[in-house]
């Protein structure tokens, strides 16, 4: 009976990975092929991030219980502190990929000490509380990059608020942080491939964590905070365990995105609150706690508007409906009973019994 | 020396006195009742033991070691462990996971050993699942080890939150109405679980409970709480015969 | 000194926009229990439609600012209805999702309707400044209307709620609304009239802040409807007087921190505000303490 259910969660999880490699496997012949739109192929290392995105928002939002808003923010420092670091060293390191694998812990590491620095005030709050404070902390992290003037000349490092001439560099200084205009020239080190690897190890550690003493005990404060503190579990301690791991993920897609263009720049579109909500989305729709579904409905949303591309003005009105009209039907109590009613295995055990009863 | 020893325990909502000098020595492998109408500060009692309230006078000592005012995390580390008037499990996972939450503080590895999978997790994780198969059983839920805590049948989840504060490995265990909204076969059935689990554990164990059958039949002493004081105390038969507690019982 | 004095002055009356969105915010939270993240966007709509009756029919300005709020009224019923009412009992994520989704459709309606180029909006104020100190401090009608309209509302609001039935009702429902049904409240039809009040009065922060930022596009209302709900949170959500405070103070942190700090960090210093005051006080200047019984 037990080991039954053992098997049955490693099974899932392994059909997980399997999934995301078959579908690298079969983009990667159809490419060959030449059967993918330069659009589609332009998608995929943004897929990857929204991917990666959604995976390490269910650790907080679903595995953790907390409403977070401000998932874009921990992407945004990732994606600053990592294309910072590979423009700085880009004639330093010249192996590409040692500089990237560089970049990628040096974006996960910063990312990780935002969550876990503004987790500990943020978790004391509930509810509707934490989730507003987050939304703020990403607005901040936004706001406060786009100020930022940094510089190197060959005094060393120059810094401002204000612009980039108030650096006073020398005149053989480069600018490296051009406030608005943020970074510009990071070296295109991310593919698709890459993508999919980081999506790998994500899930790894997501799903390891969750199948672990370490998950048991996050879920426990979760499900009951009382009686969690009642068995010993250290509430502090778990929760920002798991917003710190989740914000220093989010930095790892930061990363892959920030190696993706040549010019970054952190904007409401790509770092705003609507980033955060659209993870939200993807998280909340593929089923909170639901790794897998996380996967797929960030890949099946991040293809719709493009899929509906042909319906032009209408597709993100069409999105808005298919987002209300899912949300009804998939949570509303009548939704659920209609569900419940017309399933296909409620229809299936009709005919079975109607058979018997012949 | 006594198991808990309690002194002049008191506590105040705002205005309210919920508990006053309260008191309460009990021996190991004792099995205590704690008993009163509703209202009379018995839960509260429970919460000022846990660390859920911290109590404005008095002290508590468990095991001769002063553990008034210590947060609820700390005191089951010392060695309570309790069980909820308003059942609080652990819904969404399963019915073993619910025990080896409580097993977390002593099969220990760390989050980077889970991640990476590394031997020490299937040595300590598959010592977990024995022991909380272990406990599972003596309260017959070991069919069960697989469902979700909240499909288990009222009686049941009872139970289980009794195997889960067990799993933390208490000195002495705390029972918020264990028998409430149980039939009387449910009842005596969990009458001989509570006996069981103090000869075959050594527990001391401490119970809230209205039902007097389940009172008279296996507590040795009572204290009896009226108004958030205490009333009398004392072996079971002689307190249950006093007709101050008949009388605040049943009213004048 | 005069500067410091005509920022105060246009930050409380940013801050009385917010007040009136914010309104509507905890308002709907106290009695649906729900955040209504499409709030923001009935603001804009308000704007568009007072801008279609007055730029495009050439209607007077006080019929269009009439028609916008009977808009939105109606708007806010209707979302409410389609939208939400079906919810009720579901969690409280699913809720949110949809309430963005129905901030996606207005937003996309609206940018179907009027595009996404800027629309200049012509103030309905026709007010003279008002000239104080040897013209050293210069308020705009603008302002004074919104002021005064803030003052008048919160008056009404607050009169509404304590003396009519319906508004006993709402406060009925949001302390309890399984007690409020049994007791013969009407539980459906007052939050139907909370949406309904809650979008009026959003319908009027829109054109009032039209009137003095008049920059219209379909994105308008996403970012008053934020720093409103901030404004909420900040003052207690569910809160009326805190919301009130909440939607001046933040206008007010604002303006002066735009002037005095930067332009560029005003939004981030208004959050930190939030953060500190939360931080401090975990429900809001006025909210209530909520403790778990065990």
């Amino acid at each position: 009976m037990k080991m039954k259910a053992w098997n049955k969660s490693t099974k899932s999880n392994l059909i997980t990975y399997g999934m995301v490699i078959a579908a690298y496997v079969i983009m990667e012949i159809l490419m060959k092929a030449g059967m993918v739109s330069s659009l589609l192929q332009g998608l995929l290392v943004p897929l990857c991030t929204y991917v990666i995105l959604a995976v390490s928002l269910n650790l907080v939002v679903g595995i953790s219980g907390e409403l977070s808003l401000g998932h874009a923010g921990f992407m945004c420092v990732g994606a600053f502190a990592s294309a910072f670091f590979s423009n700085y060293t880009k004639e330093a390191i010249t192996v590409s990929g040692l500089r990237f694998f560089l970049a990628i812990l040096i974006g996960a590491a910063v990312a990780a000490l935002f969550g876990f620095l503004i987790g500990i005030p943020v978790l004391r709050l509930r509810g509707d509380y934490l989730a507003i404070v987050t939304l703020a902390f990403g607005e901040i992290i936004k706001n406060v990059i786009n100020v930022i003037f940094l510089g190197h000349d060959s005094k060393g490092f120059h810094i401002s608020f204000k612009d980039a001439f108030s650096m006073n560099m020398e005149p053989d200084g480069e600018v490296l942080i051009n406030g608005p205009q943020g970074i510009t020239g990071t070296p295109h080190d991310s593919s698709f491939l890459i993508g999919v690897i980081l999506i790998l190890i994500t899930l790894f550690i997501v799903i390891n964590m969750v199948n672990s003493r370490t998950g048991r005990a996050i879920m426990a404060i979760r499900d009951n905070r009382i009686a969690a503190e009642s068995v010993g579990i250290h509430i502090t301690k778990y929760k920002l365990l798991a917003f710190t791991v989740s914000a220093s993920l989010a930095g790892v897609a930061g990363v892959l995105y920030a190696h993706n263009l040549s010019t970054l720049a952190a904007q409401p579109k790509n770092f705003g609150y609507n980033m955060s909500i659209m993870i939200l989305v993807f998280v909340v729709l593929g089923g909170i706690g639901n790794i897998r579904g996380s996967i797929i409905a960030a890949v099946v949303l991040t293809l719709l508007p493009e899929l509906l591309r042909s319906l032009n003005d209408y597709r993100m009105l069409m999105y808005a409906v298919v987002l209300i009209a899912t949300m009804i039907f998939t949570s509303s109590p009548g939704g659920q009973a209609f569900r419940e009613r017309y399933s296909l295995k409620a229809l299936l055990g009709q005919k079975k019994q109607e058979k018997e009863a012949k | 020396m006594a198991l808990l020893e309690v002194k002049e325990l008191g506590i105040s909502f705002g205005g309210l006195r919920a508990v006053d000098d309260f008191h309460m020595t009990i021996e190991p492998g004792e099995l205590y009742g704690l008993i009163g109408p509703n209202g009379a500060g018995k839960t509260t009692v429970f919460n000022l033991l846990t660390g859920v309230y911290k109590p404005t006078d008095g002290y508590i000592l468990l095991d001769g070691e002063n553990i008034t005012g210590k947060k609820t995390i700390e005191i089951n580390q010392h060695g309570i462990a309790r069980t909820f008037q308003n059942i609080r499990l652990f819904n969404e996972l399963s019915v073993l996971d619910n025990v080896k939450v409580g097993l977390h503080n002593h099969h220990g590895y760390s989050t980077l050993t889970g991640i990476l999978r590394l031997p020490k997790y299937y040595k300590v994780e598959k010592e977990m699942d024995e022991r909380a198969m272990e406990l599972l059983k003596v309260f017959d839920l070991d069919g069960e080890a697989g469902y979700k805590a909240s499909n288990l049948p009222y009686g049941k989840q009872r139970k289980l939150e009794i195997a889960r504060a067990l799993a933390t490995d208490p000195k002495l265990l705390l029972l918020d109405e264990p028998a409430a909204g149980m039939n009387p076969n449910e009842t005596q059935e969990l009458m001989n679980t509570i006996r069981f689990v103090r000869d075959e554990f050594h527990m001391t164990i401490l119970l809230i409970e209205h039902d007097m059958r389940l009172v008279s039949g296996i507590c040795e002493k009572l204290t009896v709480l009226n108004f958030g004081q205490i009333l009398t105390e004392g072996e079971t038969s002689e307190v249950l015969n006093d007709p101050k507690v008949i009388t605040a019982y049943l009213g004048e | 000194m005069m500067g410091f004095i005509s920022y105060l002055v246009n930050g409380i009356s940013l801050g009385s926009v917010y007040a009136l969105i914010a309104l509507g915010y905890t308002m709907v939270y106290g009695i649906a229990k729900m955040l209504n993240f499409a709030h923001g966007d009935v603001i804009m709509i308000g704007g568009f439609v007072t801008f279609t009756a007055v730029s495009g029919m050439g209607l007077p300005p006080i019929l269009g600012v009439l028609i916008s709020v009977a808009v939105c009224t109606v708007l806010g019923m209707v979302i409410e209805r389609i939208a939400y009412k079906p919810l009720r009992g579901a969690s409280k994520l699913a809720v949110l999702i949809t309430a963005i989704g129905v901030s996606y459709f207005l937003q996309n309606i609206a940018l179907l309707i009027y595009g996404s180029n800027t629309k200049s909006f012509t103030s309905v104020v026709s007010m003279e400044p008002l000239s104080l100190a040897d013209g050293a401090i210069i308020i705009s009608g603008e302002t004074i209307v919104t002021i005064l309209a803030c003052i008048v509302i919160m008056i009404a609001l607050t009169s509404f709620i304590k003396y009519s039935k319906s508004g006993r009702a709402m406060l009925a429902v949001s302390e309890d609304s399984g007690a409020a049904q049994l007791m013969g409240v009407n539980v459906n039809a007052t939050i139907a009239l909370t949406f309904a009040i809650g979008s009026a009065l959003a319908a009027i922060a829109g054109v009032l802040l039209c009137s003095s930022y008049p920059a219209l596009t379909p994105y308008t209302g996403a970012m008053p409807g934020i720093k409103a709900f901030v404004a909420a949170v900040f003052g207690g959500i569910g809160s009326i007087p805190g919301a009130f405070i909440g939607g001046i103070l933040l206008g007010v942190i604002e303006i002066l921190g735009k002037a005095y700090i930067s332009s560029q960090l005003a939004d981030a210093i208004v959050f930190a505000v939030l953060i500190i005051v939360l931080l401090v006080k975990p429900t809001g200047l006025l909210g209530k303490q909520i403790q778990e019984k065990v």
